[in-house]
Formats: C-alpha cells, structure tokens, sequence
C-alpha cells in the first residue's frame, strides 16, 4: 500500500511539470590523468523528454556508452550533472547478460525479486513478461539453450520487470543477424508505442537509428561532443528499407564519414 | 501484429532446431571404449614388460598373478580400504569447510588478500610429505597427524578455486546484476555465488587429488598401531616381501582415485558445466 502511494506521488512529480525524463548538462567524462587522458566526453547537453525515442550515435571511441553508463548511474561524471527523473532505469547491452544458470524465466523471476515483489505474484508476473516478448513456451530454457534474438528478447523481459519508465539500450541488437534484427525493431516499437517508455538507444548502425529513433543525435569521437541532432519526421510503424529512412541515413551516414575523415588526417 | 507473432515464432522455430541427440547406450559406450582400450594397453605392455624378463617375477609379477592375490584377498582390502576412505572423507570435509571459509574470507578483505592471497598458492607447492615431520612432533602417530596434512593439502585448492571463481565472475553480470538493484550480500549470494560455482568445483576436484594423494603418504609414514589402512597395508606387503599384495594393493589405491574423481566431482562438474552452456552439449561425453 506504502509503495502504491508512494508511486503515485512520484507520477504526478514527474508528469506535471514536463521535465526532461534525462537531461545531462555539460557532462564531461575524462578518463585517465593529466598527460595521457582521454576525454571520453567534453561538455555534453543533452535533453530526452518523457516517452520519447532517442538515438545516439557515433563511430568508435565517441563514448556512447560511457554516456549511457552516467545515465544509468553505474559510473560518475568528471564534471557536470546528470539528472534522471524516472521511478526507475534499466539497461540493456549489446550481450544479453543473462545468469546462465538460470532459466529464461528464473532470470525474470530474480528481476522481480530484487524489486521486492512478493512470492505469490511473480509466477503470474513472469508468464505476462514471457508473453510480452512472445517467448512464453520457452520460459524452461537456459540462456545457453536460446537463440541471440531471444536471449535479447528476454534480457528486454527482464529488464521491464521491475517496471523501468526509462530504457537504456547499448547496441542491443549489435550482434545480431539482419533478419532477427528487423524483427526485433518491429517487436521494440511495438512495445514502445504500448508503453510509453523514454528509450536512450545506443548504436553505431546509422539505419537502425533512423528506423527506431524520434530524434537521432550524432557523436564526434575523441572529445565526445554532440556533432548534430536529426529529427526523424517519418511516421510509424516504419520500415528499415523504406525511402524516406535510407534517405536520412545517407544524410547522417555522410556526416558521420566526414567526422571519422577528421581523425585519419594527419594535419588535424 | 500478429504477422510480427508469426514471424517471431517462425525465427525461434528455425534457429532452435536441433539434430537429434544419439541414444543413451550409444553415447555411455563411446564414452567408454576408450578407457576401456587404455586400460587393455596399459595391462599388456606390463605384461610385455614382465615376459621381457627385465626382472625376476617375484620382484615383478605380471597382471594375472597381482590379480589373482587382489581377488583372494578381497575381503582385506575392502576393509582396508574402508578405513582409508572414512580418513579420506573426514579429512576432505574439514578441509572443504577450511578452505571455503579462508576463500570467504579473502574475497571480502582487501587487507587479507594481500596478506594471505599469494601464500595460499605457496602452500600449494608444499609437497605433503614434508608437513609430515612436523605433524608427527606436534600431533603424535596418531589420527589427527594425518588428518593435518589431508587438510593441509587440500585446503588451499579449494580456497583457490573459490576466490578465483569469485574473481572471474564476469563483469557484465555484476553490471547486470547492480542495475536489477543486487547490492552486497544479495548481489553477492544471487550472482556472484552461482557465476563462482564452475570453477569452485574444479577447486574441489583438484582438492580432492590432494587430499588422497596426502592420506596415502600419511597412512605410509603414521603407522597406528593395530589399524589396518591401504597405507598400512602398502608398507607391510613391502616388508615382508609380498610383493604382489604391493602392486595388489596400488591397483586399489589408484582404482579409488580415479573412481571417486570421475564418478563423485567429474560428475558434478560435468552436469554443472552442461547446465551453464559451458560446453557443448551434442560434444559432451
């Protein structure tokens, strides 16, 4: 009763006002000390409003995940702040980071668990996450026993479990083949548009951006600072092969190819 | 929607298929064949060696004769044998509650890693036969003195394999793990625990060499008197120049070994490691 109530406060502090669900304001990242160190992040700004999309993207060495890291507050920001305003924040990565020795369902049930949820509830709970991602009949199989995309699946299950409002994604979908790939962005969109979530999606797949993104932001490497922001009009449910997203891509894609130029020539 | 239903589960469908697995008779005999063949092998080249005539056959009896004594004198060496495993098991168990508690222990203590961490390893390199010496002077020939050295011997493998088990868990499970909200004990129990498990096992395994490998040496050089033990037993066959109920009763000791290795902790590694993905499950034997 305490925790509903509690919620709902929190809902209304955070819908009423129509704060940013994530803002970073001048967020540096500096690895290493002075004389050989690597600023992963220089001075980045950046707003994702509540139940929007955002892709960010860059070529290596840009701190994508270093980024995402600070968000999901595994990691401190050298200087500047990072906010997060959500009742909870989950984070999925490009390996599904399921416990092997657990079942796809065992490793729902233990999200679910962590969160406090009681015994009784949590058989029912894992049965409607396993629906979610259409992997109810194979709740029983090991990580090991699962193929990528439904490892990813229920590494998606589990990270919904304990009803995160934000998702932070880091190249989920990175090590898939095209064809479950697809599938995937059909399966996530779906879901987004159900569920109203804020996703910051990391990625350095210039298509898979445009077909997932509302905005697409694209990273310079070393400093990591924001090169430019790309609103992304076309409307949904969208199509990786679709004109109007290959048409963006390019435009990134030709942009991303200057920054990466940069880097190759010497006189810079 | 449903054609996205469809399509998903068609995926699943074709990326889950799996060649059927060979029946269990089939697979238990080409795990077997083998060692069956290795054994054969290392049966006739004694053989071989006692016809080449290199020693007189008193001094060394072929197969046939150390095996006619092993099964006249079965009886002895069941009892014999029973006494050494009683040793072996409490010894074992100490040394698994010691070692389980000093890898705890390391793994939670910054200061008593390095401390203790590299020595832990030191003692490994300690063959047991030299603890001998000094658990005679502090323990007596008596029970306890073999009991030392087993734990001695032992221990460290198992803390070993511990705090290296806790130490390889992977980084993207705690990462895991801290973002579901497992802080401290609760991260440590739920994940680390389990993630640790394979390669405690080893530990335990590699323990228990140790540990059979030290009773042995400690039931040749701790004679306690009127209890008969395969060491005992070893050392007695020698002196009175019994020299099949010798290689009688090595045969034994070496049987029990190998069996409790492969069928007690090869077992359990084997079912964990299938069970983590470790291996390939259409490979394992």
């Amino acid at each position: 009763m305490v925790q509903t109530v509690k919620t709902q406060a929190l809902d209304s502090a955070i819908e009423g006002d129509g704060s940013p669900a994530i803002s970073l304001d001048a967020v540096s990242k500096v690895f290493g000390h002075a004389g050989d160190a690597t600023h992963a992040l220089d001075r980045v700004s950046l707003d994702v409003a509540r139940g929007q999309f955002v892709c960010l993207i860059g070529a290596s060495g840009c701190g994508k995940s270093t980024l995402l890291n600070l968000v999901a507050g595994l990691d401190q920001p050298t200087s500047g702040t990072v906010t997060v305003r959500a009742k909870r924040t989950s984070l999925m990565f490009q390996e599904s980071a399921l416990f092997p020795w657990l079942t796809a369902s065992g490793n729902i049930d233990l999200a679910l668990r962590l969160d406090n949820v009681p015994r009784s509830d949590r058989k029912d709970r894992v049965h409607e996450l396993l629906e979610l991602v259409h992997l109810e009949d194979f709740g029983d199989k090991r990580p090991h026993e699962l193929s990528g995309g439904m490892r990813q699946r229920t590494a998606l299950a589990r990270a919904l479990a304990q009803q995160a409002d934000v998702l932070l994604m880091d190249e989920p979908f990175g090590a898939l083949d095209a064809m479950t790939r697809d599938l995937l962005h059909d399966e996530l969109e779906a879901l987004w548009t159900r569920t109203g979530l804020t996703v910051l999606f990391v990625t350095h797949n210039v298509r898979e951006a445009v077909r997932l993104g509302n905005r697409v932001v694209l990273l310079t490497s070393r400093p990591g600072r924001i090169a430019q922001e790309y609103p992304v009009a076309s409307g949904r449910p969208r199509r990786i092969d679709s004109s109007q997203v290959a048409e963006l891509a390019a435009t990134i894609t030709d942009r991303l190819r200057e920054e990466v130029r940069r880097h190759g020539d010497p006189r810079s | 929607m449903a054609t996205l239903e469809a399509e998903l589960a068609g995926l699943d469908a074709l990326e889950l298929s799996v060649p059927p697995r060979k029946s269990r008779a089939s697979r238990t005999w080409t795990t077997i064949w083998p060692k069956l063949g290795a054994i054969a092998i290392a049966l006739l080249l004694w053989q071989l060696i006692v016809w080449s005539g290199w020693k007189p056959t008193y001094l060394l009896p072929g197969p046939v004769a150390v095996f006619q004594t092993l099964f006249d004198h079965l009886g002895d060496y069941v009892s014999a044998a029973a006494v050494t495993l009683q040793r072996a098991a409490i010894g074992f168990a100490v040394a698994l509650v010691t070692g389980t508690l000093v890898g705890a222990l390391v793994t939670k203590s910054r200061i008593l890693r390095s401390a203790v961490g590299s020595m832990i390893t030191g003692l490994m390199t300690m063959p047991s036969i030299a603890w001998f010496p000094a658990a005679i002077i502090l323990f007596g020939l008596k029970e306890s003195a073999i009991l030392f050295v087993i734990v001695i011997g032992a221990a460290p493998s198992i803390a070993n394999g511990f705090i290296a088990g806790v130490d390889n868990t992977p980084p993207l499970l705690v990462r895991a793990a801290r973002m579901l909200g497992a802080k401290g004990f609760t991260a440590f129990r739920l994940v680390v625990l389990p993630a640790a498990l394979p390669t405690y096992i080893g530990g335990l395994k590699q323990g228990w060499a140790f540990a059979w490998r030290s009773l042995l040496a400690g039931e040749l050089l701790v004679l306690i008197a009127g209890k008969e033990s395969l060491g005992r037993d070893l050392d007695t066959a020698r002196q009175f120049g019994d020299y099949k109920a010798v290689y009688a009763t090595m045969i034994v000791i070496l049987v029990i070994g190998i069996l409790v290795d492969s069928l007690v902790f090869g077992q359990v590694e084997r079912r964990i490691r299938r069970r983590y993905g470790l291996v390939d499950a259409a490979a394992t034997d």
